[in-house]
């Protein structure tokens, strides 16, 4: 597949793009322009090239992932990277690649940058300059956009164009703006004494600086692991502090809480440790709360800004905890305190025309926007990569790569269709492909996978019900603005395809080791636990307010009918009685015909003694395409009675009314009926 | 309970029928204290509840009161409401509101009075008022020493039920008090709430009730303890039943007489439980007893066991040379002959096959109706029945995503796209694999596959979304997708057929005479019945273009051939044709028929080969009948068993050259050829006449089927009369098709409702603190030793910041 003529015009349009000084009146216009060359950032950007769409990436840095240079501090990234899965399967294979970007260029998958499952941030630096290097991808290095501003114009595809100022005062008219900015402002912590602490993006990274010192951290992420397990072993102790308990990925399912590895964790040395009852400890308090106090010796005192108030600031005169509680966990004197608090989103460059605000109580780090990505504040302004996670915070992987390069993609699919007319990518099937296509998906489909609850599969009916379209990675929470935002048509019904976990299992608190947790039994599949596939059914798209009040943890509207796919402990959903029937049979009752298949053997007797065939019989045999089979299997249809043996036919006959196929067989014993059960009717008086 | 009432039963069913008549079955009579104690008899127990005439009518109790109506009434025990109205005071009434008690009598003495929140559900009102009533018979104990004490005193006298339960009024509590009102005289029952006591005896689960079997009525030797057996089961009143049913078995049965295991039924198998044959011989008999016996112990309460004595001279038995154990699962289900060296090979297998037993009785009796876990598939059951057999896959060559390319542009290629885990395809496969056996060292075309559960990115580019799909890689040209039947024959000839170009080039006039006659391709005759050659001119470019579109879309289905040289004048004078001209060659009659092209498209082209190729009088198949099925006409169908007779195709074959069955399309069906024509007559004619039979069915408007009249003979008379009869419609009908409509064969698992059920399941549970009882039971089904690292977190928070602000 070459480069589309349409990219190959916008190609040459870029000489254009290298403005002079004098020229910077007029301000230079991109049709999208994206903030930012980190993982989403260039994402987007390859999107928009294979779309052969006008656009450009900003990025202050010389190079692309600029963050990655720095951080993580000791540069050992949490996101897997699984080499190796047995599996050939590419698509399949992303699920446990959570590093790469998506690309038709299989030269750039990440386990060919990396040995380590858990890589060296300096291989993502070098990664993502490659991806922006092979695809040709148009980023402009060394331009700080320093404000960002909106020009209402009728003519504007949103009704506005975003105009961009860089740190020379260069000006870019933009309609569609992209941020992909990340989450680049330390978070700072406010309390009396808190100049006393060192952050973390500056704090050394050398263990000989902390040699035979005592070590308060404050915050519990995966940075302040990553510090504390580096000086663990020099240390006399560390001790972190912070508000909410410490949350360990495995129990929560949430990529960003706390990673283990295995038996062990990449950053759980403090919990082992711990474990052990040494002195290093998790402490919890809330960091608004606190005060540090330095002493003459220059030690450093943890007390609470409440002792404070009433007193002179003099340290020998502060009241401590300790005074009067003499097991108070912090009575000792610290020789450093750090802060690992994490990120939150650049808000200041965005003008307050702009109108984007931080997100609710949970996620004020992140700007608030819309299910589809796109800013509440502004229309055409979309955030993308780990500043959109506020869609999915601390429920999905939409902050980091292995997620955010699927809901990049849903956006672009998005704006095609917004701005360029382009229907959303659909492939269009007989009714008869319906259980195949769906398993197809659940068992490879990576987006699907990383993204649950977020992006999920969409099959939209067709008239009658003998055809479907398939859609895939649709931001679920927008299905009731499916029709208007993708192009299609959902007139006739619709199943939306997810991946769950159990309602009952995920969060802090809950053991996941917990007995009989999994589900073994297909009736019992909507209790399944893990992640599992669950297809809601629709006889019309839900409206805006069905999605918006729909019941408390449910990620759906309530469906007309709702089918689990039995849990299995390697997701592999391809057991013909476990996953495939159960689902046919879902299928097929919500649709209100017989999704079997037939032998042509079958078909021929339907056709000739029935005036209607099943649609399998209609869509294969009656156009030539029937599926003959061979003797062995014919002989397995006669032994599981599914067929009747003509050939060696005793003539007997018919019942009218039910057809051969699903008589039981003739030479076998009927099934016990419920009168050879006597303690079933015992029960039954009690 | 239909069980062992006995004594009971006659008391029981006259105290309800009193009941019936004064009360509606299942509602509270509400009565006044003057009432109440007038309807008191002696000897029969009451329960009361008095309250408040002011208190409001309903309440969590009063709900639950309602619910043990019933149960209570099947022991004798009415039950009542009394509203304590200001006048008439009883001593019964409380002073407030709050302090409403329940009263059980017996006759009109008081025996207990129970705070309600004692009885805070139905169970716990039924298993205190029973364990009021059963004081004597029941004893609760709270030491070890109790325990031994009743031990000692009953053995060489009673047996004894032991349980244990974790609070008084739970659901267990009630099932082992029901158990003891039926069986109370015959046992011994002892009751405990104490862990102690529970551990003392050497159980470590505490966190169930249990029920022990003493077996102490056979101890003689006082010095000796009794034998226990757990109750495997959770204690349900049915299982409690079944437990001690079992308990009062032989312990050994002997079938001496050589008896048929097959024949042999005892009481476990009514109990649901499994029986196992001990097989024995004269000479071991005594050893084999002592292994019996032992066995039989391990399996009280799980199995019957049996000693089966072999005789060798004994012809009736069929029993296995070498099998030592005999186990029958069920009633009914044959026996299984089993070789177990180990006695806990024994215990092991019946407990693991009693276990799936249970599970599958659980699901019948969830599962009201047909079992939706069957497969009704064919494709995908008989697939799945055929999975170990290992096929010859290496007869073609499996593709990947590294050798795809290479593969088909190196060499002509068949690619099979199927999917590992979808049972269509996979069917297909067995097809393909013996089409590669076929095929075996004729080197025509390389087969090769791609399984695309493993490279779905090979076969999206190939534009592969559905499986299985058939595609031929040529040199040169583009990949051709086959689009006929999915069979070993059908590909076959696809495949010969595309051996040569399409249309061929002729190019001179003996090779289009060898062409026309069949020699030029002979073998592949047996793959195209007709040879179609166009004539033209050199001139007619146009014709030849539209012949040569027209032959390239039927590759694979029909030879055909051009002919443009200066000499085709011989070949159309020859064949009396108008160039532009068609010829076909039907080898089979060995006919050339002609037929003119001016001015006609490809796409008629097409259309006019296609319907050259039906016949006139087919033989219908499996295969065949989709394309004449396209045709719109009622099927005139001769159902022959073997060849057909050729007195009735000469018969057909005049009729049809005198265009008598131009609106019907006259076939016939062979069968020995396709045997599943019996099915089709089985639906057609009630009874079956002799063969063979002619009929008419009406497939596309109506469904009418209508059958020539079996005592007339086929010939050309009796069939046109019969015909004109039908048009004039004259003749009835055997039968109409069914127009049903393929619904879904079985309902699926209604996920939502059982969602909805759960959900409803939590806010009922309200109450006052004995629920807490029950709780725990639920929660503690998970082990309580939560991560290390949680208990850790957990004896921090003691020592935190939050607490020293507080103190």
């Amino acid at each position: 597949m070459g480069l589309s003529p349409g990219l190959l015009l916008t190609m040459a349009l870029c000489p254009a793009l290298t403005l002079h000084p004098a020229e910077a009146q007029a301000p230079a216009h991109r049709d999208y322009c994206v903030l930012g060359a980190g993982p989403a950032g260039l994402q987007m950007a390859y999107f928009l090239q294979r779309a052969g769409r006008d656009y450009v990436v900003f990025e202050r840095a010389s190079g692309p992932g600029s963050f990655f240079t720095r951080y993580p501090r000791h540069r050992k990234l949490i996101s897997i990277n699984k080499r190796y899965t047995g599996r050939t399967n590419a698509e399949f294979n992303l699920r446990h690649d959570w590093n790469s970007l998506l690309s038709h260029d299989p030269r750039l998958l990440f386990r060919r940058y990396s040995q380590a499952y858990f890589p060296d941030a300096g291989d993502m630096v070098r990664y993502l300059g490659d991806f922006a290097g092979r695809l040709g991808l148009r980023v402009r290095y060394n331009t700080t956009i320093a404000h960002v501003t909106l020009d209402k114009d009728r003519r504007a595809w949103n009704g506005h164009y975003f105009i961009l100022t860089d740190q020379k005062g260069q000006e870019y008219r933009c309609s569609v703006l992209l941020v992909a900015t990340g989450l680049s402002v330390p978070n700072l912590v406010d309390f009396p004494g808190s100049e006393y602490v060192e952050g973390y993006e500056s704090v050394s990274v050398d263990p000989e600086d902390f040699v035979g010192q005592n070590v308060l951290i404050l915050g519990r992420g995966n940075s302040a692991f990553e510090t504390a397990e580096n000086i663990l072993g020099v240390t006399n102790f560390v001790h972190m502090l912070s508000r909410s308990r410490v949350r360990l990925s495995w129990a929560t399912h949430y990529v960003g809480d706390l990673r283990f590895r295995g038996p062990r964790a990449v950053n759980n040395g403090l919990l082992d440790t711990y474990q052990l009852k040494s002195l290093d400890g998790l402490l919890e308090s809330d960091l608004t709360d606190l005060a540090v106090v330095k002493d003459p010796k220059g030690k450093l005192h943890v007390t609470l800004k409440f002792y404070l108030e009433d007193s002179n600031q003099s340290a020998e005169a502060i009241p401590l905890p300790q005074d009067d509680s003499d097991n108070f966990a912090m009575r000792v004197a610290y020789d450093r305190v750090i802060r690992c608090l994490g990120w939150k989103f650049d808000f200041s460059i965005f003008n307050k025309t702009l109108r984007l605000s931080s997100g609710s109580e949970f996620s004020k780090k992140y700007p608030l926007v819309r299910p589809s990505y796109e800013s509440k504040g502004s229309r055409g302004l979309f955030v993308l990569g780990t500043a959109s996670h506020s869609v999915d915070y601390r429920k999905s992987a939409g902050g980091f790569i292995h997620g955010f390069r699927y809901t990049v993609r849903a956006v672009h699919r998005l704006l095609e269709h917004r701005h360029h007319g382009v229907a959303w990518p659909a492939t269009e099937h007989p009714i008869t492909q319906l259980t195949s296509s769906v398993l197809r998906r659940v068992n490879e489909a990576s987006g699907l996978y990383q993204m649950f609850s977020v992006l999920a599969d969409v099959v939209l009916l067709k008239e009658n019900g003998t055809a479907f379209e398939y859609l895939e990675e649709f931001p679920m929470q927008m299905l009731a603005q499916l029709e208007a935002v993708t192009g299609r048509q959902a007139r006739h019904g619709l199943f939306v395809i997810n991946m769950e976990y159990g309602r009952n299992f995920s969060g802090p608190d809950k053991d996941v080791f917990f007995y009989d947790r999994s589900v073994g039994y297909t009736e019992d599949a909507w209790q399944s636990n893990f992640l599992h596939p669950v297809i809601y059914y629709y006889r019309h798209l839900p409206t805006e307010q069905e999605v918006r009040f729909r019941p408390a943890d449910w990620p759906l509207p309530r469906p007309a009918a709702i089918h689990h796919i039995l849990e299995d402990f390697l997701t592999d959903w391809t057991a013909p009685v476990s996953h495939i029937l159960p689902l046919r049979r879902f299928l097929e009752n919500c649709l209100g015909t017989d999704l079997r298949s037939f032998y042509a053997e079958s078909c021929f007797l339907f056709a000739l003694t029935r005036q209607k065939l099943p649609p399998f019989c209609q869509q294969g045999y009656l156009r030539m395409q029937g599926l003959v089979g061979t003797g062995s299997l014919r002989q397995h249809r006669v032994e599981s009675g599914l067929l009747q043996d003509y050939a060696a036919a005793g003539k007997r006959r018919e019942d009218s009314g039910q057809w051969p196929g699903l008589r039981e067989p003739v030479d076998q014993p009927q099934a016990p009926g419920p009168l050879d059960q006597p303690l079933n009717s015992n029960k039954e008086e009690l | 309970m239909s069980f062992s009432f006995d004594g009971f039963r006659v008391g029981i069913s006259f105290v309800m029928m009193c009941i019936v008549y004064k009360s509606a079955v299942n509602s509270l009579p509400e009565l006044s204290p003057q009432k109440y104690f007038s309807t008191l008899q002696a000897g029969k127990a009451s329960l009361a509840y008095f309250c408040q005439a002011d208190s409001p009518s309903t309440s969590v109790f009063l709900e639950e009161l309602n619910k043990a109506v019933k149960p209570l009434q099947d022991y004798g025990i009415s039950v009542a409401k009394v509203n304590c109205v200001k006048e008439e005071t009883s001593r019964y009434c409380g002073k407030e509101k709050d302090l409403m008690k329940a009263y059980l009598f017996r006759g009109n003495i008081l025996l207990r009075e129970f705070p309600t929140d004692t009885l805070f559900d139905e169970n716990a009102i039924i298993a205190h008022v029973l364990f009021a009533l059963l004081f004597n018979e029941v004893k609760y104990i709270t030491t070890l020493e109790d325990l031994q004490n009743i031990e000692n005193a009953l053995k060489g006298k009673a047996n004894i039920a032991f349980s244990y339960v974790r609070a008084i009024g739970t659901p267990e509590h009630r099932a082992v008090m029901e158990a003891a009102f039926v069986y109370g005289n015959t046992y011994q029952f002892v009751l405990t709430t104490e862990t102690a006591l529970l551990e003392g005896i050497g159980m470590e689960d505490i966190k169930y009730a249990h029920l022990y079997f003493f077996h102490c009525k056979s101890v003689l030797d006082l010095t000796q303890q009794c034998r226990r057996t757990l109750m495997g089961q959770p204690l349900t009143t049915l299982d409690i039943y079944r437990f001690i049913k079992s308990m009062e078995a032989p312990l050994l049965m002997k079938t001496e007489v050589a008896e048929d295991p097959q024949q042999v039924s005892t009481v476990h198998l009514q109990l649901g439980l499994p029986l196992v044959f001990i097989v024995s011989q004269q000479a071991t008999y005594e050893a084999d007893r002592r292994t019996a016996e032992w066995i039989a112990w391990r399996l009280l309460g799980k199995a019957g066991v049996l000693l089966l004595l072999r005789k060798r001279d004994s012809l009736e038995v069929d029993i296995p040379q070498q099998a030592n154990v005999v186990f029958k699962r069920e009633e009914g289900m044959p026996v299984e002959f089993l070789v177990l060296h180990d006695v806990d090979l024994v215990i092991s297998y019946v407990e693991n096959n009693t276990y799936i037993e249970e599970r599958q009785e659980d699901e019948t009796d969830d599962m009201e109706g047909p079992d939706m876990g069957m497969q009704d598939d064919e494709v995908a059951e008989s697939v799945y029945r055929d999975r170990k057999r290992q096929l010859p896959l290496e007869l073609t060559v499996e593709l990947t995503g590294e050798t795809f390319n290479a593969t088909v542009m190196a060499s002509d290629s068949i690619v099979l796209f199927y999917a590992g885990w979808q049972a269509v395809s996979m069917a297909f496969l067995h097809s393909y694999v013996d089409l590669a056996v076929k095929l075996k060292g004729t080197p025509t075309m390389l087969l090769t596959r791609i399984n695309c559960a493993n490279w779905p990115d090979v076969c999206t580019k190939e534009n592969v979304t559905e499986f299985p799909v058939i595609k031929m890689y040529k040199e040169g040209e583009n990949p051709v997708s086959y689009g006929g039947m999915l069979g070993t024959e059908d590909l076959l000839k696809f495949i010969q057929l595309n051996r040569i170009s399409c249309p061929v080039n002729i190019t001179s006039i003996q090779e289009a005479e060898e062409y026309l006659t069949g020699e030029l391709y002979k073998d592949l005759i047996p793959y195209s019945g007709v040879s179609v050659l166009g004539l033209f001119s050199p001139t007619m470019t146009t014709a030849q273009e539209d012949f040569t579109e027209a032959g390239k879309y039927l590759k694979g289905c029909v030879i055909t051939g051009i002919y443009s040289e200066e000499d085709v004048l011989i070949l159309s004078n020859k064949y009396t044709a108008t160039l532009p001209a068609l010829l076909l060659a039907r080898h089979k009659e060995s006919l050339v028929e002609s037929i003119p092209l001016a001015n006609t498209h490809a796409q008629e082209i097409v259309q006019i080969i296609t319907n050259a190729l039906l016949e006139t009088f087919p033989e219908i198949t499996v295969e065949n009948l989709p394309t004449y099925l396209g045709l719109q006409k009622p099927l005139l169908i001769l159902f022959s068993d073997g060849i057909i007779n050729p007195q009735y195709q000469k018969a057909m074959l005049t009729l049809i050259k005198e265009k008598h069955l131009d609106s019907v399309i006259p076939c016939w069906l062979n069968l020995k050829n396709t045997p599943v024509g019996r099915g089709i007559l089985q639906v057609y004619f009630e009874v079956l006449p002799p063969l063979p039979l002619l009929v008419v069915v009406n497939l596309h408007s109506g469904g009418q089927v209508f059958a020539f009249p079996s005592d007339q003979a086929i010939t050309e008379q009796n069939l046109l009369l019969w015909l004109k009869k039908l048009e004039a419609g004259l003749e009835s009908h055997i039968t109409i098709l069914s127009a049903q409509e393929w619904k879904p064969p079985l309902p699926a698992y209604d996920f939502l409702r059982m969602m909805d059920a759960a959900a409803s399941q939590h806010p009922t549970r309200k109450g006052p603190e004995y629920m807490k009882e029950t709780d725990i039971q639920e929660n503690d089904k998970q082990p309580e030793d939560k991560s290390a690292v949680r208990k850790g977190i957990k004896h921090w928070n003691r020592s935190n910041v939050f607490k020293a602000e507080k103190s």
